[in-house]
């Protein structure tokens, strides 16, 4: 919803941008030589059909007599079969090479997406990558397919009309010809100007809307602050300008459309003078004359829509380059070809080759700086986190409690520096199977629409009816499920909207439970739970814990206290790490945030 | 839901449609009588090619009732053929000089008139939307209001000054037309007139059947799309299960069912256009043949077939597109209904006796109960802030601490027998909203602030502010330091197009904002929570000095924020649990004494008493 403003792509025509839609074309040969077929024959019947009236004319008006003319008219009523079969099929192979062109690209663009790393996704909006997924893709097929076939269709008129005039009288084709350059000029006058209205009157578009956005979100604050007026001031200056470029977008084209049917009408008294004259002298044939007002009128509306269309296909490379820059991001984190070799890719994983994974992690002189970060945030870290320990992570809000977490989990790799799992670089195994050995449940809790069951079994596809509710059993999300109308058929919603997020929260948890994973990660994971729903998730968290290595991200005092080790995140370095019991008496960072929640949590927990 | 149900009455709609297009109806009427002028024009240039055939080129006698030809001194043109030709290229080239012009006054002020319609809805939009009460906002979801304000104002757009212009203009053109034709030959014309209906309706039915097939099509699209887009916001939840094969699978599915789908919508449209196609040559053909039949018994001249043929042909495209588009038009009520649903909506209003008046005095809240949708939420609670003095609320989630800071600044009203706020001893109800507002600075938890730049954000309320100024209020908010770091300073753009800021820093530019206010009375909603402990103390000593005088009123579940408060109510369940100073409240047990003593330990207790003996309180 929100107006991200797009870039511009005002480079020109540049044909290496183009030729990189060949792979996704190739594959409907057949289908674009159909296209070009029946536009061709398409175009052949509308040029034909002033012929046939002048058969008409000749053969039978001026002859005085009717005879010839049933077969004549069944001549007629083929061609117009003719006519309607090519629509028909050149419509199916335009259509099919919109839909098939658009699904193949949405496929790689999809595809390629899941392999791309998480230092894309935190720095790229998701409307700005939907748009590339859905628009763009959209644009592309549809302006191939359609725009494609309206620009051939005129081709083949126009140039089967001047082969045709010029077969008929040349020199009569000539001086009709002549008018051509004149609309050369104009529509080369006006083409750019009105794409640039277009263009600005898209923008203005999608400010609006932005503005809509925020005068409705923004609601409470413009009350409090009492400027409700200003908001509708400053949004009566956009709709103004908006207002303006519409009318001067409208304008350039209200004065070059005129200008151009003048110049087809102008051809026509031409042809008149010309032509009568030449019939006067007994040069030309009225019959003839006729098909020549006629062709002389068909003629320059094509020529007008092909200057347009020609104008915003090639405005089309913007789209080609927006979704061949998506494509060109290359995964930050990658397999190697070996690892690929032996473990398989997401797609097509080898898990006959995997070995058990035991959940030994060591961060071996690991120092890591995000992608976009200045600064280190690790510097030749080392750390032991044998199979089974439970690691709390805490620290203030935005102070980079996730780093250890992504690193551990391979969402990010170190700068320098090894992380071992089970005693090996990580980087010797696939991504997939490190993965597939993780639960992980977020502090804003994501579902995927479908109903409660497919949420959970989300955790382990081949999961029974029986050990999805028992995974939910495990963490009281039956409870939720027990409140919904259709118990574990209900649908969750976009997103799991229908669901408050402590409910979600529930959910999602059970759908890593039944993962099962050997790593856990539980970040601020119960938040949202009322304190008797926390009491029984508490348990439940304990109990899975057990023999799992996992990690707390900014937990409750009550869990962070039974950890193995605590490490204390101030501004993105680790400061301090240890026990509970020693963090606190080393009297530092921690014992002052440790103080601090500790109030939080007991103030909340008496004022329930 | 309510709104699902809302159908604006028949007539409704056409006032609803009236009132934007007044302003601007001159414009319609102007364009559709150039419309009308550039078809009437068109249907010249036949007739003069009829003459110049029958009378110039060839002997034909004119036909009965050929007015044009009768206007015309028919015997002198033949005098001298060559020069009746040019006359006859002249007319063409004035008619089409005509027809340009009226062309290009068509477009215009259709342009202005609708750009001018459609700017006064979304103004209207806008403006109403400002001013409606915060509880209908808070019953409507942001996206489906988005979209009403924008796809449905484009559909209206399209109805108004697309189709119901084009509905006029293409009845005017066949009336026109055939008017021209049967003055020409009747029995040609009826042969014509036959197919109208035929072309029309078949045109109109067959699209009204495809649309059904359209929504199932788009309903998969909007399936794709929120595939993706769960896909892309849950992108951390797919790596971490490893499930990229599953999820490029259900995309999979799902694209190729809007593919297949597309595909075979295609095939049905293929035969509609085909059809289509068809159908207007099939009427051009028999026009043709029977033309040639009339012509060669002698019925009709061979520049009058030639005239009727181009007349007949010209017909063909209008008499589709009104079928499609009368079939199209229902679905602008729809988008009517659901304009009208927010256009209807009451705006807030003051009462016929509501008056400003100043803000400076003690506020009462007396026997105050007030709640939604049946729940309680304020139980029977009275308290009074004298003016001048801090004010601190200690209450947990749904204790109804936002709801009163809701009441006060009117957000939402109390009704009859649900007690009364007063300010100076005056009822606010009676007072200007606007007026009290403005008198009443608010930080909230999560505040807003709109995508401009982040002076714009703090001179909200006071456009013509200076920097020194908004420098002032930053400094005071310990958010000069942060801003001033960015490269483009008090200049930056805030959100989406701009820089992203912490949660601290937001709240902290929202305080300079309401610091920019100078209201008499201040109320921080927890508005310092995302903000350090000890950029919070600093804030707040600051704030003190610069609240001189001012009511201020902090809510907290921070005992450390609230406790040198003048007075510190506890709520709990929308009743008022206690109400004392720090000292009387820690003097009994109770809620606030038990959170102050696990929230402070002993020595912390020691350091914050030394703090507060060197700020002095806030």
């Amino acid at each position: 919803m929100a107006a991200f403003d797009e870039q511009d792509y005002t480079k020109s025509f540049d044909l290496s941008i183009w030729k990189r839609l060949g792979p996704a074309l190739r594959p409907y040969r057949l289908c674009f030589a159909g296209m070009f077929a029946f536009n061709a024959l398409c175009a052949a019947v509308d040029v034909a059909l002033p012929l046939l009236q002048r058969y008409a004319i000749q053969n039978f008006i001026e002859a005085g007599t009717l005879t010839g003319i049933v077969p004549y008219g069944l001549f007629y009523l083929v061609v117009i079969l003719l006519q309607a079969l090519s629509v028909v099929l050149f419509a199916r192979n335009s259509m099919t090479i919109e839909m098939s062109v658009g699904r193949d690209l949405r496929r790689d663009l999809f595809t390629h997406l899941q392999t791309l790393s998480f230092s894309f996704y935190n720095v790229t909006p998701v409307g700005y990558i939907l748009a590339r997924v859905m628009s763009d893709t959209n644009r592309i097929a549809g302006m191939i397919a359609w725009n494609l076939t309206d620009i051939l269709w005129a081709m083949f008129y126009v140039l089967g009309t001047f082969a045709s005039m010029l077969l008929l009288n040349w020199r009569l084709a000539l001086v009709i010809i002549l008018i051509v350059p004149a609309i050369a000029v104009l529509t080369w006058y006006f083409q750019n100007r009105i794409l640039h209205w277009n263009r600005k009157v898209r923008k203005l578009n999608s400010k609006i809307t932005g503005a809509f956005n925020e005068g409705i979100t923004g609601a409470k604050t413009s009350k409090t602050l009492v400027i409700e007026e200003q908001n509708t001031d400053s949004f009566r200056s956009l709709t103004e300008s908006m207002r303006r470029s519409g009318i001067r977008a409208a304008r350039l084209n209200a004065v070059y459309i005129p200008l151009v049917l003048f110049c087809s009408t102008m051809a026509v008294a031409i042809v008149l003078l010309r032509g009568g004259n030449m019939v006067l002298d007994g040069l030309l044939e009225i019959a003839t004359l006729s098909t020549f007002t006629t062709y002389a009128v068909g003629i320059f509306e094509p020529i007008q829509m092909t200057a347009a269309n020609i104008a915003e296909f090639i405005s089309l490379q913007a789209s080609i380059e927006r979704v061949t820059g998506l494509m060109d991001q290359v995964p930050q984190v990658q397999d190697t070809p070996e690892v690929i070799e032996k473990y398989g890719d997401v797609f097509q994983p080898k898990r006959e080759n995997w070995e058990p994974l035991k959940g030994d992690i060591e961060f071996q002189d690991v120092t890591f700086r995000y992608p976009d970060g200045g600064e280190d945030v690790l510097q030749h870290f080392s750390l032991k986190i044998p199979a089974g320990t439970t690691v709390a992570i805490v620290g203030e809000t935005g102070a980079g409690k996730s780093t250890l977490v992504n690193l551990a989990c391979r969402f990010f790799e170190p700068t320098s520096g090894k992380i071992l799992i089970d005693g090996r670089d990580y980087r010797e195994r696939s991504q997939l199977w490190l993965h597939e050995n993780i639960g992980y449940v977020l502090q804003s809790p994501h579902l995927f629409s479908g109903s409660v069951r497919e949420n959970i079994r989300y955790g382990r596809l081949d999961a029974t009816d029986a050990e999805v509710e028992a995974a939910a059993k495990a963490v009281s999300a039956d409870t939720v499920v027990a409140k919904l109308e259709k118990g574990w058929d209900s649908q969750v919603g976009e997103g799991g909207d229908k669901l408050s997020t402590g409910e979600k929260q529930l959910i999602s948890f059970a759908r890593a439970v039944l993962a099962d994973p050997r790593i856990f990660v539980l970040d601020e994971a119960t938040s949202s739970i009322d304190t008797q729903t926390e009491q029984l998730i508490q348990e439940a968290i304990d109990h899975l814990l057990k023999d799992r290595t996992s990690f707390l991200i900014a937990h409750r005092l009550s869990t962070i206290r039974k950890a193995d080790l605590i490490l204390v995140v101030r501004d993105g370095k680790i400061v301090e790490q240890g026990t509970h019991q020693e963090l606190l008496q080393k009297r530092g960072y921690y014992h002052d945030l440790y103080s601090k929640q500790f109030a939080e949590e007991s103030a909340a927990k008496i004022l329930q | 839901m309510e709104e699902l149900q809302f159908k604006l009455p028949r007539r409704e709609k056409a006032a609803l449609i009236w009132r934007f297009l007044k302003p601007v109806v001159g414009f319609f009427i102007a364009a559709l009588l150039f419309a009308c002028l550039s078809n009437a024009f068109h249907a010249m240039t036949p007739q003069i090619i009829k003459v110049t055939v029958d009378s110039i080129l060839g002997n034909a006698a004119p036909a009965e009732g050929d007015w044009f030809s009768s206007l015309l001194p028919l015997e002198a043109l033949r005098v001298d053929p060559g020069r009746s030709l040019l006359w006859a290229a002249i007319a063409v080239a004035v008619v089409a000089l005509f027809r340009g012009v009226f062309i290009f006054g068509q477009r215009y002020y259709l342009a202005k008139g609708s750009e001018g319609f459609v700017k006064r809805i979304r103004d209207a939009l806008f403006g109403h939307i400002q001013h409606l009460s915060f509880a209908w906002h808070k019953a409507h979801s942001t996206g489906d209001m988005i979209q009403r304000c924008t796809s449905d104002v484009d559909v209206i757009r399209g109805f108004v000054c697309n189709q119901l212009v084009e509905v006029v203009r293409t009845v005017f053109l066949i009336i026109l037309y055939l008017c021209i034709m049967f003055s020409m030959n009747v029995k040609l014309s009826l042969i014509s007139l036959v197919f109208i209906p035929i072309v029309g309706l078949s045109s109109g039915v067959f699209y009204r059947k495809i649309s059904k097939r359209f929504q199932a099509a788009d309903e998969a699209e909007g399936e794709l799309t929120t595939c993706a887009q769960e896909n892309l916001t849950g992108v951390r939840v797919v790596r971490a299960f490893g499930r990229e094969k599953f999820e490029l699978d259900r995309f999979q599915g799902k694209n190729e069912r809007f593919s297949a789908l597309w595909i075979k919508l295609g095939k049905l449209l293929s035969v509609y256009w085909a059809s289509g196609t068809l159908l207007t040559c099939l009427q051009v053909m028999v026009v043709i043949l029977a033309g040639t039949v009339e012509a060669v018994r002698g019925e009709m001249s061979l520049g009058s077939f030639l005239a009727f043929v181009t007349y007949n042909e010209s017909l063909a495209w209008p008499v589709r597109s009104l079928g499609r588009v009368l079939s199209d038009m229902s679905k602008a009520g729809v988008s009517l209904d659901r304009v009208g649903y927010i256009l209807k909506a009451p705006e807030e209003a003051d009462l016929p006796e509501a008056q400003e008046a100043s803000c400076a005095g003690d506020i009462v809240f007396d026997h105050v109960t007030f709640g939604y949708e049946g729940q309680k939420v304020l139980d029977d609670l009275s308290f009074t802030i004298p003016q001048g003095s801090t004010f601190a609320v200690l209450g947990g989630t749904g204790s109804g601490k936002s709801t009163l800071v809701h009441l006060l600044d009117r957000l939402y009203d109390l009704g009859e027998g649900q007690g009364t706020i007063t300010i100076g001893g005056r009822d606010i109800r009676t007072i200007q909203r606007d007026c009290l507002r403005r008198q009443i600075g608010l930080v909230l938890q999560e505040p807003f602030l709109f995508s401009k730049t982040i002076r714009e954000n703090i001179a909200a309320t006071v456009p013509g502010a200076t920097e020194t100024d908004v420098r002032e209020a930053a400094a005071i908010a310990c958010v000069d330091e942060a801003i001033t770091e960015f490269p483009e300073g008090y200049e930056t753009l805030v959100g989406e197009r701009g820089v992203t800021l912490s949660g601290g820093q937001k709240q902290r530019v929202a305080i300079a904002r309401m610091l920019m206010q100078k209201a008499p009375v201040v109320i921080f909603d927890d508005s310092l929570s995302a903000v350090d402990t000890e950029t919070d103390t600093k804030i707040r000593a600051a704030l003190k000095e610069n609240l001189h005088g001012a009511t201020v009123i902090l809510i907290s579940h921070r005992v450390t924020t609230l406790m040198h408060a003048d007075q510190i109510l506890v709520l709990q369940d929308g009743k008022r649990a206690d109400l004392g100073t720090h000292s009387q409240l820690i003097s009994h047990p109770g809620i606030y004494r038990d959170i102050y003593e696990i929230q402070m330990s002993s020595d912390d207790r020691k350091q914050m008493e030394e703090e507060a003996m060197e700020h002095g309180g806030i």
